[in-house]
This record gives C-alpha cells, sequence and structure tokens, in this order.
C-alpha cells in the first residue's frame, strides 16, 4: 500500500502539486488513519493533506481519479467500476506479490478473472509503472508486465497442446488459452496507456518546458506560443506574489513610543536606544521600453509578452514601444488579449527602422517627469541604431534621474559593439546590463528588478 | 451554546480521540447549527488526529470563520481569536512585557535598595547579595500573554483561530511558524512555552497574497467552495428554521442561479441566510417580483450587480418557481 501512495504521489508531482516530504508523511499517516476502503474519504482527506491550493486541488482531483483508473486492470463492465475495483486489486496484490506464475494457466482457464487481475496489479507493481517517462516505452513496459505475469509459460503451455492435433481436447483448450492471451494483452495496453498519461505525458510536458525556457526566443517555434505564453503568464505571477508585498524597517522620523519605552525599561525608562516606525515601502515603479523594429522582431513578441505579463501583475508599470519613435502602448496593452494587443502594436509601430536616438529624446521629452528617483527604466532592444545618432546624452540624464536603468538585450555579449551595434556606447549609462534572449534570463531579469531596494 | 453530544463533555484530550470518524464530527457540527460537508468533516477529522493546523480557503462569506467557532462551541473548549491585520506584529499576538509594572518594579527596587545592601561588606558583597536577589525583571508575573501564548497555555486546550492569515505580513508568518508545527513559543528571556494540549488551530484566508510555503507545508488545506443546492438548502434550513419549506426550495434556488452569472462578487452562504431571514421578517411565503427586488441588496453588494440581476429577474424568478414550486418539489433526506 504505501508503494502505491508513493507512486500516487509520484504521478502528483508530475501534475506539477509539489509535494514536500513533510507531506508526503501527511500524507501516509492520513492514508493510515482513513484507511482505504472508503475511496471518497481517502479523496477528501489525502486533498486536505497534499493539495495547497484550490489549483491545486483541482489538479488533485483529476489526478487521483486518473491513478485509481490506471490502477484498475480490469476494464470489465461487469465489475462496477474499474475505481471500485482498484482498491481490491491493490489490496489483493500487496498480500499476495509472488502468485507463481504457473497459475496463471489455471486462472486463464478457470475465468478467474479477480486472480487475473491481480496478478495483473502485481505485476505492474514489480515492473513500476511510474518509471514510464515516454509513449514510445509502452511495448517494453507490456512484456515487462506479461513477462512478470508468466505468460512464458502460457506460451509453453498452448505449444505443448497443439503438439497434439489429434487431441480434441487439448486443441480446444489451446484455443481457449489463445483467445485469454488475447485479451490479456489488451489488458496490459490498457494499463500500461492509462499509465502514459498518468506518469509520461506529464513528464514529457515539463521536459519540453524546460527545453523552451533554455531556447532562444527568436529560435521558439510558432506551435509552441501557446505553451511559452502559458510560462511566462505562471512566471509573471510567481514574480509577482513574491514581490507584491515587500517591506522593511526604516528610519524615517516618526517614533513608536510604545517600543522605545520597552525596549528602554532597563535604562529606567531613559530613552537610550529609539525605536521607529514601520515604513512600507513603496512598490517598484517600472518605465519599460521596447523595441519592435524589424532587427528584434522574433524577440519582439516575447518582449511584448512579457510587457503583456508584467502589466497585469505590477501596479505602477507604465510600457512604451518604439522602432522609429516612441510611443506609449499601455492603452494596447491593457484589457486585451494578448494575440491582439501584439497585433495592434507591430501594425502601429513595429518594422520600421530602428532610431534609438530619437526614442531617448522622446522620452526625455515628453516622459521626464514620469522618471523620478523611484523609478526603474527597462529597456529591452539591441542597441542597433542604423548608424544614426546614438544621443547618449539623453539616456545620461534618465540614468541620472532614475532609480535603475536596466538594459535587456536580446543579443549575446559579443555582438555588442560590432556593426551598427551602439550598446558599448550607451553602457555607461545603464546600471545593469544583460543579455536576455531566453525566458530564463527574462525571469531572472525581472527577478532582479523586483528585489532591487537600493 | 449547548450540544447533545457526550464527546462535549470535558476530557483530557482535544487531540480527540473521542472525536471519532468523520460521520460523528458531521454529526456533533450540525448539533451546532453548522452544516459541514463531507470534504469538511473529513478535513477536520484528519486535522485533528495528525495534530495540524487547518487552513481554511474559500470565498468571503462560506463559513471559513463559522466553522472554527462552531468546532470550539461543539468541543466546549474556549476559543482564542487572532484577527490578522498588516502591521500586525509579536507583541500583539504572542505576548508583551508589561512594562508599566516593570518599571514600578525597578523604582521599588531602588527604593529597597538601602535594605537590602546595608549590611553586605563592601561592593563585592553588595554585588553578591544583589545576585542571589531573584530576577523577577523578565518573569512570568510581568508577562502579558496575547492570543498565540494564551491559546499555548489554556489548560485542557483551546481552539485557536487565526483570522485572515493572508491580511498579516510576510514577517509575521514566520512567528505562526513555531506555533503551528510545534505547539510551542520562544521568549528570549524566559526559554520555551510549550503546550500540554495542543489548541485545534484554524487559519482563515481570503487570498489577497499567496502564503508563503513554509506556512502552507504545516497546515492541512481546506478549501470550502460555494454549496451546492442541497447542501445550501440544509444550511437555511437549519439556520432560518422560520422559513418555510416552499421558500427555502425556491430561494436556495434563485441563489444558486445567480452564482452562474457573471457577477463581480456572488453571493456566498452568509448572504443566502441574510436574505431567507429578511425574507421571513417581511411576512414571505414565496419569492416575488416586487419583493425580491426590494430586498435585492441583501444578497448582491454592487450596483452593477444588482442591475444585472433585475434584468434577468422574470426569467430566474420563473426558474426558481418551477424548481422550488410546492407540487414539483422533489422530497430531499
Amino acid at each position: 500500500m504505501r508503494q502505491n501512495l508513493e507512486r500516487f504521489l509520484k504521478a502528483l508531482r508530475g501534475m506539477d502539486v509539489p509535494v514536500s516530504v513533510a507531506e508526503a508523511i501527511d500524507a501516509h499517516r492520513t492514508a493510515a488513519l482513513v484507511g482505504w476502503s472508503d475511496r471518497t474519504l481517502l479523496r477528501d482527506a489525502l486533498a486536505v493533506a497534499v493539495a495547497k491550493s484550490e489549483d491545486e486541488k483541482a489538479r488533485y482531483f483529476e489526478c487521483f481519479d486518473a491513478f485509481f483508473a490506471a490502477a484498475g486492470a480490469s476494464r470489465d463492465p461487469d465489475r462496477a467500476t474499474a475505481a471500485e475495483t482498484a482498491g481490491e486489486t491493490l489490496r489483493a496484490a500487496d498480500a499476495d506479490p509472488d502468485r507463481p506464475a504457473g497459475d496463471l494457466v489455471r486462472m486463464l482457464l478457470d475465468g478467474d478473472r479477480a486472480g487475473v487481475s491481480a496478478a495483473m496489479a502485481a505485476a505492474a507493481g514489480e515492473v513500476d509503472l511510474s518509471r514510464l517517462r515516454l509513449f514510445t516505452q509502452r511495448g517494453v513496459f507490456m512484456r515487462r508486465i506479461l513477462d512478470a505475469m508468466g505468460i512464458g509459460d502460457l506460451e509453453t503451455e498452448i505449444r505443448s497442446l497443439r503438439a497434439a492435433p489429434d487431441d480434441p481436447a487439448a486443441t480446444e483448450r489451446a484455443d481457449r488459452l489463445e483467445d485469454a492471451r488475447e485479451r490479456l494483452i489488451e489488458e496490459s495496453r490498457d494499463l500500461v496507456e492509462r499509465n502514459i498519461a498518468l506518469f509520461a505525458d506529464p513528464a514529457s510536458a515539463r521536459l519540453r518546458e524546460e527545453f523552451l525556457e533554455r531556447m532562444r526566443l527568436a529560435n521558439i517555434p510558432p506551435r509552441d506560443f501557446e505553451r511559452v505564453r502559458r510560462i511566462v503568464r505562471r512566471m509573471a505571477k510567481r514574480l509577482a506574489s513574491r514581490h507584491a508585498r515587500r517591506r522593511f524597517n526604516r528610519k524615517d522620523g516618526r517614533l513608536d513610543p510604545r517600543r522605545t519605552i520597552r525596549s528602554n525599561i532597563a535604562h529606567d525608562g531613559v530613552p537610550f536606544r529609539l525605536a521607529w516606525r514601520y515604513t512600507r515601502v513603496e512598490r517598484p515603479k517600472v518605465v519599460a521600453v521596447c523595441d519592435v523594429s524589424g532587427s528584434v522582431a522574433a524577440t519582439a513578441q516575447f518582449l511584448l509578452l512579457l510587457l503583456h505579463s508584467m502589466r497585469e501583475v505590477m501596479s505602477d508599470f507604465r510600457a512604451f514601444a518604439f522602432s522609429s519613435h516612441l510611443e506609449e502602448v499601455d492603452d494596447l496593452l491593457g484589457g486585451r488579449p494578448f494575440e491582439e494587443a501584439a497585433a495592434g502594436i507591430m501594425e502601429r509601430i513595429g518594422f520600421r527602422p530602428t532610431d534609438y536616438g530619437r526614442t531617448l529624446v522622446d522620452l526625455e521629452e515628453g516622459y521626464l517627469d514620469v522618471i523620478d528617483r523611484r523609478t526603474t527604466v527597462i529597456v529591452l532592444g539591441d542597441g542597433r541604431n542604423n548608424r544614426g545618432d546614438p544621443r547618449t546624452a539623453s539616456l545620461e540624464r534618465i540614468f541620472q534621474r532614475a532609480k535603475r536603468v536596466i538594459w535587456l538585450n536580446p543579443e549575446p555579449r559579443t555582438f555588442w559593439g560590432t556593426g551598427d551595434s551602439e550598446m558599448l556606447r550607451y553602457l555607461p549609462w545603464c546600471h545593469v546590463a544583460r543579455v536576455c534572449n531566453t525566458l530564463r534570463h527574462l525571469e531572472r531579469a525581472v527577478d532582479d528588478l523586483l528585489a532591487a531596494r537600493a | 451554546m449547548p450540544s447533545a453530544s457526550p464527546a462535549s463533555s470535558p476530557v483530557a484530550s482535544p487531540s480527540l480521540e473521542r472525536l471519532g470518524g468523520a460521520d460523528r464530527i458531521a454529526a456533533g457540527l450540525e448539533g451546532g447549527g453548522y452544516i459541514p460537508s463531507r470534504a469538511i468533516a473529513t478535513a477536520v477529522h484528519v486535522a485533528a488526529h495528525l495534530e495540524k493546523p487547518i487552513l481554511v480557503e474559500g470565498s468571503a462569506g462560506v463559513g471559513k470563520t463559522e466553522l472554527a467557532l462552531s468546532v470550539a462551541r461543539w468541543l466546549d473548549l474556549p476559543l482564542v481569536r487572532l484577527q490578522c491585520y498588516e502591521g500586525l506584529d509579536e507583541s500583539k499576538a504572542l505576548y508583551e512585557w508589561k512594562y508599566g509594572k516593570q518599571l514600578l518594579y525597578t523604582q521599588i527596587l531602588k527604593d529597597r535598595m538601602s535594605d537590602v545592601l546595608r549590611d553586605a561588606d563592601g561592593f563585592e558583597g553588595a554585588m553578591a547579595r544583589l545576585h542571589d536577589f531573584g530576577d523577577l525583571f523578565f518573569s512570568e508575573q510581568f508577562l502579558e500573554p496575547r492570543p498565540l501564548l494564551r491559546a499555548l497555555r489554556t489548560e485542557g486546550g483551546a481552539v485557536l483561530l487565526i483570522d485572515e492569515v493572508d491580511k498579516s505580513d510576510e514577517e509575521f508568518e514566520a512567528f505562526l511558524l513555531e506555533v503551528l508545527s510545534a505547539h510551542q513559543v520562544t521568549i528570549p528571556e524566559l526559554g520555551t512555552v510549550r503546550a500540554d494540549m495542543p489548541p485545534v488551530t484554524f487559519l482563515t484566508s481570503n487570498n489577497t497574497r499567496d502564503l508563503g510555503d513554509a506556512l502552507k507545508r504545516r497546515c492541512l488545506h481546506l478549501h470550502i467552495p460555494l454549496p451546492e443546492a442541497r447542501l445550501e438548502r440544509r444550511i437555511v434550513a437549519t439556520r432560518v428554521p422560520e422559513a418555510g419549506e416552499a421558500l427555502r426550495r425556491q430561494l436556495v434556488d434563485f441563489v444558486q442561479q445567480l452564482r452562474t452569472l457573471e457577477l463581480r462578487k456572488l453571493p456566498s452562504i452568509s448572504e443566502t441566510i441574510d436574505w431567507a431571514r429578511a425574507l421571513v421578517l417581511l411576512n414571505a411565503s414565496e419569492l416575488e417580483r416586487e419583493l425580491v427586488r426590494d430586498t435585492l441588496n441583501v444578497l448582491l453588494k454592487f450596483e452593477v450587480d444588482v442591475e444585472r440581476a433585475d434584468r434577468e429577474l422574470p426569467a430566474l424568478l420563473a426558474h426558481s418557481r418551477r424548481e422550488g414550486g410546492p407540487a414539483a418539489a422533489p422530497r430531499v433526506a
């Protein structure tokens, strides 16, 4: 039973329900407390112990049902539901793990379905289906299960019966056994397939996501856009919840009399050490400027996606986009699905030759009042200025006024300053400049940005 | 609140051997006027036996706080309630020194010092005597227990309700960890105070922010959804027994339909109960259009929602009458 629960927890982790060791222990204690016989009770009880948010609960229930359907080896209609048999077969499997293989023939001939499904559950336990990673492993695992059930003996038996073609009883037996073997293979296929849905699909999805996180944004194939959007959204949410309510203790001139008296009792009430009230630090104010010109078109999608997600999670956020000139895109991004917003922006501003100089001047002249010592300015772009005047003086003034200027460049560092890239000339006026061309980079950059409290 | 259950007699442990299974918990809570769903009863059952706090989440008014109150009533244990808010710190939640009295104590000590030290020889002797003198300055006498400490020190156990924990700061969560996992509080000047009897602990959250993983790991998690019609009818029947069967069916059906609309704030159980009370006060025996329109503001708290529901009113009412009509009503056990 313990192994089965472990396998279930593993499946849960695959479904993105993080089950820590402590929670696993709770799950075992809970299962021991409520027992395995009442499935609804077990379901409710384990839900309390391992799934710790509404989302996780939904995924948990899905996984629970799938797992117990997968554990039920028999899909026989006269056996109520697969789920009901699950507990039964699991128990049978546990009680009797090493059923002698020769029994298989006897059970098949007797039509002992319960025995067969118990044997299959036991074999599945031995093979450990939770190791399934890819759907291509289906055949291998089916074979292993059948081997563990003793299909070898069955084959031998059939062959020896066929060896006597004159004996009608033997031929009849052989026919029956062959039919039974077909059914057995079908059942093992069902079992493995249900387990693939449980273990392999989440695992390969996760693999794919990890891969996407490291892939150059420009190389991500369009069919994965939806997945990437999901990743970015999750990323934005995670970042927002981590940073939304940061506070720290600072002297700002307001005395806390209660705490002052308390900490100075030892000095006879003479206020030696002063205690100050907590102050709330302001949430980060962000001005993001995003290049959507032709040279970064492939990456621009994702930069815009990040802007879109950040807008949703940050309260004080202003987004600008530019290629030949600067435009505020808050109204375009807000309150619309991303696809629509991105298309609108690209249509209005995108695909023109880049002019960083003009953009910086636009920003300085039009929006310098937005930028103050609490503002972080993020520039997303490659710094390729088509040999125009880079107007570094404008960036310098912004640099001096803002809390931080962060430049995220999709080009690798070795490309900076080559050709028409003015990156090296902008570099002195950035607090931070970093390469940003994968989702990982994006996340780290934003995390730094939000964590910065200097 | 009286409870017929024999479990409410004071027994050594609220660790709930006496609670029995989930069914008995459900029955016990129902005796106190709280109708739990199966999931809720199971959660209380598991929490009691694992001696773990329950983190209860759900939208406002589904009965998160009420659950803790009902458990306290049923077990006949004192309820210690800590309402969380931004800026709540350990001096308001754990303990505080009675610094006024401490100040007086040092003054008394100063006055009495000459008596105590009169026959001491030399400075060394005086110091030795001072050390012999019991140090009362940081002692139990001057300790002002706040809710968490009080809950730990209540003899025979208590029900501890930490309400709206999501409103507190992240730093405060850290204070809670020790209390929640080890049922103890460490006071630097005194040492560790352990609970003889771990309190039955409930935390509630409205999800205004994500709670830390450390906190969640230490708790069991219960999400209370909006109730389904059948459960809600039972709740209304228990809380507002004056409402007749026909009215009850109709009003619950009406509220259930409202929840399928796109509203800013869906009415939850507490609104249903309030509405039922209002309708009873107005002597309604059936839902009537004018009556519903006049009392809609009990259910819906936003002007836009009221307008929205008002537009749909005829259809909603027709449905409720049909479903809840006395003739058509299928009996529910």
